[in-house]
């Protein structure tokens, strides 16, 4: 026990001792929750700021607090010349232009901007048809009421946190088993303790327990940053099993790191094989971006990506209601993923560079 | 005592095309001062992994007190003690933190891992972390940690490679006493003069096989030449190794 105790410590000292290791392993991926969660904050609301031209009545009539109303979906600016307005609106920097001649209300729009062109026109048109039924004295034949279903839409924060926090894993398990591995070969500390009366089971349960606390520390760092109501990731029901999906993902991440680990022979060969698998593996698991648009057969090589697997599942618990059936078959992808992986490593383990 | 420390018997380990290791016995006795010499490529490195119980011979065995070193057996390693060639430490940790962890391997309290880190005078440098140590202090370390647990046999592997003089007289000291304390002592080395001072008997290998075993003083009369180094010389050529 005190074996076990003793080379988890070297591990772990070994690396928070290690400032550039901290830094890319644990704040790293952290700048990027703080940097993307704060970049895709304000997902574009939809309020439009149109051009008005002149006085317009059907716009200069309304009341305070229907003015108000508008004034969440629309900002008018008066402006005084017509043709800087239409000028604006074909340089985006405006959503549309009105101006009334002779009760004739003139709406133009971009034809770039057609989500928010459709949102302009349809406002206005709300506003001209209002006016003219009250223009009419009747009550109006037809009414419309509107109410809100709960939102259900992805946040930004909600993919970017499990997402990141995947990619944070995945290199903090990889990097510090590969590390571990080819650093040990090559100092020749793995001969030392073949010569010392202490288990190859103690030693793979300490990089194991030490990896995993790792794992752990990032997933609280990063719950703890995203639930911050600045970034407002709202947990669901079950995220809980964020625990042991992460565990399960950490294993997985350390088998890819041992594969590597075992066929470099120095550090820096290790870190670039690293690299250049865990980076792509970010990219197409949708560590930093939604990846829903991705042609078929990128998404059919992502789905044999263990990060990929990781990713959606951990979205799933976290922030989307899921509960144990989605995290179950996803758990047994990653411990599949890492037997296989690990017994490659096993195959391919040497004691000292040759 | 009536085993010998070690007893190897006709050990063979070839690597590819070459015989490293060509049909090597060793007999060492308790409390022996031992050396191993030879050029480099000789085998001695690799006689001593058979030895230890690190490499398995493809022909022969390896007795270490009386109990054979391979397969791998923990209660025989708890009863000795091995310094690799290169200093094996574990990066970014402090001598203190070193030798402790090499200790909880084996069992032994920190308050010994410290008495030990005393006794190669390095209280001073407990705080130091691995790669910021002199030469001579990391060697130091090194035999520390490789004695903490209060071995029977100790193998050394060049220890006094790469230090100045004061050092190695100095570690000559401490090797001496450590042999004094009754442990067993077998030890590679360059140094002519190192074995001579030190051993009781040296064995000088060459291509895999071990030319001549027996006290420095006895080779050198037998060879009728003035120094240790005459008799290595003259047993294994002048021309370039390696």
């Amino acid at each position: 026990m005190r074996t076990l105790w003793s080379l988890s410590k070297v591990m772990v000292l070994g690396m928070v001792r290690d400032r550039t290791a901290v830094f890319f392993m644990l704040l790293f991926p952290l700048m990027f929750l703080l940097l993307f969660g704060a970049l895709f904050q304000s997902d574009g609301s939809g309020r439009v700021t149109v051009a008005q031209v002149g006085p317009v009545e059907v716009l200069d009539t309304l009341p305070d607090e229907q003015l108000a109303a508008l004034d969440e979906s629309l900002r008018l600016e008066r402006v005084g010349d017509r043709e800087q307005a239409l000028e604006d609106v074909r340089q985006g920097d405006l959503d549309g232009a009105v101006w009334e001649e002779d009760g004739e209300v003139s709406v133009l729009v971009s034809a770039a901007g057609q989500g928010t062109s459709g949102v302009v026109i349809g406002l206005l048109n709300g506003l001209v048809q209002e006016a003219n039924v009250a223009a009419t004295g009747q009550e109006p034949a037809y009414r419309v009421t509107t109410g809100q279903v709960e939102d259900e839409s992805v946040k930004p924060i909600q993919f970017l946190a499990p997402g990141l926090l995947g990619w944070a894993v995945a290199m903090g398990a990889s990097f510090m088993s590969a590390l571990t591995l080819v650093n040990w070969r090559k100092k020749r500390l793995l001969r030392r303790l073949w010569l010392a009366p202490i288990r190859p089971s103690q030693v793979v349960g300490a990089r194991v327990g030490a990896s995993v606390a790792l794992s752990l520390v990032q997933l609280a760092v990063f719950l703890g940053v995203a639930v911050i109501p600045f970034y407002g990731l709202r947990l669901t029901g079950s995220w809980w099993l964020a625990i042991p999906l992460v565990v399960c993902g950490t294993l997985a991440f350390m088998s890819v790191g041992l594969v590597i680990g075992a066929w470099a022979k120095s550090e820096e060969a290790a870190n670039g094989a690293l690299q250049v698998v865990i980076m792509p593996m970010a990219f197409l698991s949708g560590s930093f971006f939604p990846t829903d648009n991705m042609p078929g057969w990128l998404g059919a090589v992502s789905q044999a990506l263990p990060l990929k697997h990781l990713n959606e599942a951990m979205m799933s618990v976290l922030s989307r209601g899921g509960g144990l059936s989605d995290a179950l078959p996803t758990m047994g992808i990653l411990l599949l993923f890492a037997a296989v992986l690990t017994a490659v490593a096993a195959k391919l383990f040497r004691w000292d560079n040759a | 005592m009536t085993t010998s420390a070690i007893t190897a018997e006709g050990l063979r380990k070839r690597y590819g095309d070459v015989l490293a290791v060509d049909g090597v016995s060793l007999q060492v006795e308790t409390g022996e001062f031992y050396g191993i010499l030879g050029p480099n490529g000789a085998g001695k490195t690799t006689t001593m992994e058979i030895v230890e119980g690190l490499r398995e011979p493809d022909e022969g065995s390896a007795l270490l007190l009386g109990e054979p070193s391979w397969p791998r057996n923990t209660d025989l390693l708890r009863r000795i003690g091995v310094q690799l060639q290169a200093s094996a430490f574990f990066e970014k940790l402090t001598a203190r933190e070193q030798i402790r962890s090499f200790a909880s391997f084996y069992g032994v309290s920190d308050a010994r891992a410290d008495a030990m880190l005393d006794s190669v005078g390095l209280t001073d440098k407990a705080h130091v972390q691995d790669d910021r140590l002199s030469g001579g202090q990391a060697q130091r370390l090194s035999i520390a940690c490789a004695l903490v647990h209060d071995p029977e046999l100790v193998f050394l592997d060049e220890p006094t490679t790469g230090l100045d003089p004061q050092a190695r007289r100095n570690l000559w000291d401490l090797l001496r006493g450590i042999n004094e304390e009754g442990r067993t002592v077998v030890l590679t080395t360059h140094y002519m003069d190192e074995a001579e001072t030190l051993c009781d008997r040296v064995a000088v290998m060459d291509r895999g096989k071990v030319l001549r075993v027996g006290p420095p003083r006895e080779l050198i009369e037998e060879l009728g030449v003035d120094s240790l180094e005459d008799v290595f010389l003259s047993l294994t050529g002048r021309e370039y190794r390696e």
